[in-house]
């Protein structure tokens, strides 16, 4: 790309303190790798606890992902779009859980949803549903602590969109509906793939509110965080392969999305 | 068969009262200086912006009364519109855009789609249908944007400075070519530009739009020849004075008289053409057949072979005078002077 930008020599300071944050992410990487015990390695991993936490993992986190987007992006909307009292508030409420403990969130999951919570007890009496202990349950916990990253994420491209754009679509005769899914959507389309992968990252990466609300039982609510903290007692070499498991999708997804994700945000929004 | 657009919108410090009519197949430029109304009167005919008072109706169809709670949403009028930077859509290629309005009524996709392309052949951009609208050029996307609004058949075409956007070397050939394609429209067309340039090219009819009034309306000829403000009398580059006319002598309101050949007696306006003053230092003599103004030189021009002198005085005027009459005075800003001008030089009308 644009290789011509740093021509002018970068501050030396800055290079140095760079780098200490860079070694600071690296070091603790290099830690697991040092001490990983590789020659069992094959064993921990293909160990059915562990690919049944790992299943569990990737599923329950695919599900909040999606239960983030089909909440969170019409929440998005109405907070950078429509005008009321209290929006504020509203915006701080739905974003607690970001700087919430999530042991905290996961108790506050239980006396609403749990089986004698202000909504829980109506759950189970009226349609048998009972999420606590459940991988539904994890679900649940995952996506309270995760929505937010994709609500902020998008609404805060909403309000920076051009809506003239939208004023456009509407004069060619579309619909508040079409326009939303044919012109806004697209629009921030980079937004919703950021948000989407913090949101999936944060679900995957979930542990306090799930081990409160959901428990630990593998097979049912017994995660890939949960497993590796487990194992950390019983088996610390297991931990260690397990955790390297969690790096290495975390970052292939990270690494793989990259060029989407930044690739189509330098795009223009508009034609000039 | 007509627009009518009595508008009434008040927005932040903005006051706009306009009434505007545009017949069948004519153009009317909306023409004012920046921040005078004329983006917001184009959106309130849209339905982009709800009136506060007054009416818009497109033949015999209201689309907003306020008085009777009458709103037809944009998407609901028989209204195209050109936007300033075209606005079109970054994520479609070409030719979705120009589909996108027949899409968004329902018509079948390939439908829509070959008469997308159609649209495309006629404004000459067929071979860039697949292309994003961020590989065309300025005047390529005005197109595309023009084929867009045309592509839904609206009874009325709206366009928000169509050419602002551009730079000035494409200006002019992007202004011929959409001087054709307008003239293929055959419905009623409403254009709003601060260029006179542009409604000079373009429009049928002018309408002068300041501070949220229209202060003038006709031809750009009448227009031009009667100025009746400030603003236009600058556009046009004459000098405009106010004042009452009693006895052959036009009084403004600073206490300067202008002495005038023939006119009925009341309020009224005097055009004076910059070219037509002469400037001098001393007094001129034989001044009874002459009106002389004495002033200050603030400001000189020099524009090719003449030059624009702006004198500040009793009566603030700008002459047109050579190049030779000027060095020839040694004028430099600063410098008093006598400003003169025939009473048969001055054209006067009523207020």
């Amino acid at each position: 790309m644009n290789t011509r930008r740093t021509s002018a020599r970068p501050p030396v300071v800055v290079l140095v303190l760079a780098a200490v944050a860079v070694a600071f992410f690296a070091l603790p990487l290099v830690g697991l790798l040092w001490r990983a015990p590789w020659s069992n390695a094959w064993e921990y991993l293909t160990d059915d606890d562990a690919l049944t936490a790992l299943r569990l993992s990737l599923w329950c986190s695919a599900w909040s992902t999606l239960a983030s987007f089909v909440f969170g992006v019409p929440l998005a909307w109405t907070l950078a779009r429509v005008r009321f009292r209290g929006n504020g508030v509203v915006r701080a409420l739905c974003t607690l859980s970001m700087v919430l403990p999530p042991v905290v969130g996961g108790v506050a999951l239980f006396f609403a949803l749990g089986r004698r919570g202000i909504v829980g007890q109506w759950l189970d009496d009226w349609f048998g549903v009972r999420l606590p202990f459940t991988t539904a349950g994890v679900v649940v916990a995952q996506t309270f602590v995760a929505m937010p990253f994709l609500v902020i994420t998008v609404e805060a491209a909403l309000r920076q969109m051009d809506r003239r754009v939208e004023d456009a679509a509407r004069t060619l005769g579309a619909s508040s509906w079409y326009t939303f899914r044919r012109v806004t959507l697209p629009a921030i389309r980079p937004a919703l793939v950021a948000g989407g992968v913090l949101a999936w990252a944060r679900a995957l990466g979930e542990f306090g509110a799930t081990i409160t609300f959901a428990g630990n039982f593998p097979g049912t609510t017994q995660t890939l965080p949960l497993a590796i903290y487990l194992s950390l007692e019983t088996n610390p070499e297991a931990a260690i392969v397990l955790a390297l498991l969690m790096i290495a999708i975390s970052f292939a997804v990270l690494v793989g999305l990259r060029d989407r994700w930044f690739g189509r945000q330098a795009r223009p929004e508009l034609s000039a | 068969m007509s627009l009518v657009a009595d508008l009434a919108v008040q927005l932040g410090t903005l006051d706009l009262q306009a009434e505007l009519r545009v017949a069948d197949g004519e153009l009317l430029a909306l023409l004012g200086p920046n921040g005078a109304g004329k983006s917001t009167a184009l959106r309130a005919v849209a339905g982009l912006q709800p009136l506060h008072g007054g009416t818009v109706q497109v033949d015999d169809t209201v689309l907003d009364r306020p008085a009777t709670g009458t709103f037809v949403p944009p998407e609901r009028r028989p209204i195209g519109v050109v936007f300033q930077d075209h606005l079109l859509f970054a994520h479609m290629s070409v030719v979705e855009n120009v589909a996108f309005g027949l899409r968004a009524r329902s018509t079948p996709k390939a439908e829509a789609r070959r008469r997308a392309h159609e649209w495309l052949e006629r404004v000459g951009l067929e071979a860039t249908a697949n292309d994003r609208p961020a590989a065309l050029s300025g005047g390529q996307a005005q197109r595309v944007a023009l084929a867009r609004a045309l592509a839904i058949d609206p009874r009325v075409l709206l366009l928000d400075e169509p050419l602002a956007a551009l730079d000035a070397g494409t200006r002019a050939m992007v202004r011929r070519d959409l001087r054709r394609h307008l003239a293929s429209f055959a419905g009623m067309r409403l254009l709003v530009t601060h260029d006179p340039v542009d409604a000079y090219a373009l429009a049928d009819r002018v309408a002068v739009l300041e501070a949220g009034r229209i202060v003038q309306t006709g031809t750009l000829a009448e227009v031009a020849a009667h100025p009746r403000s400030r603003y236009v009398a600058d556009l046009v580059g004459v000098n405009l004075v106010t004042g009452e006319v009693t006895d052959g002598v036009l009084h403004t309101e600073r206490g300067a008289h202008v002495v005038i050949a023939d006119a009925p007696a009341g309020p009224s306006f005097a055009v004076i053409r910059p070219h037509s003053l002469t400037i001098t230092r001393d007094e001129p003599s034989g001044a009874s057949t002459r009106n002389v103004w004495r002033g200050v030189i603030t400001d000189i021009d020099r524009l090719g072979e003449r030059a624009r002198v702006g004198v500040d005085g009793a009566l603030p005027l700008t002459a047109e005078i050579t190049l030779a009459a000027l060095d020839a005075l040694a004028l430099r800003p600063g410098d008093d002077v006598h400003v003169g001008a025939k009473a048969t030089d001055i054209e006067v009308y009523p207020a």
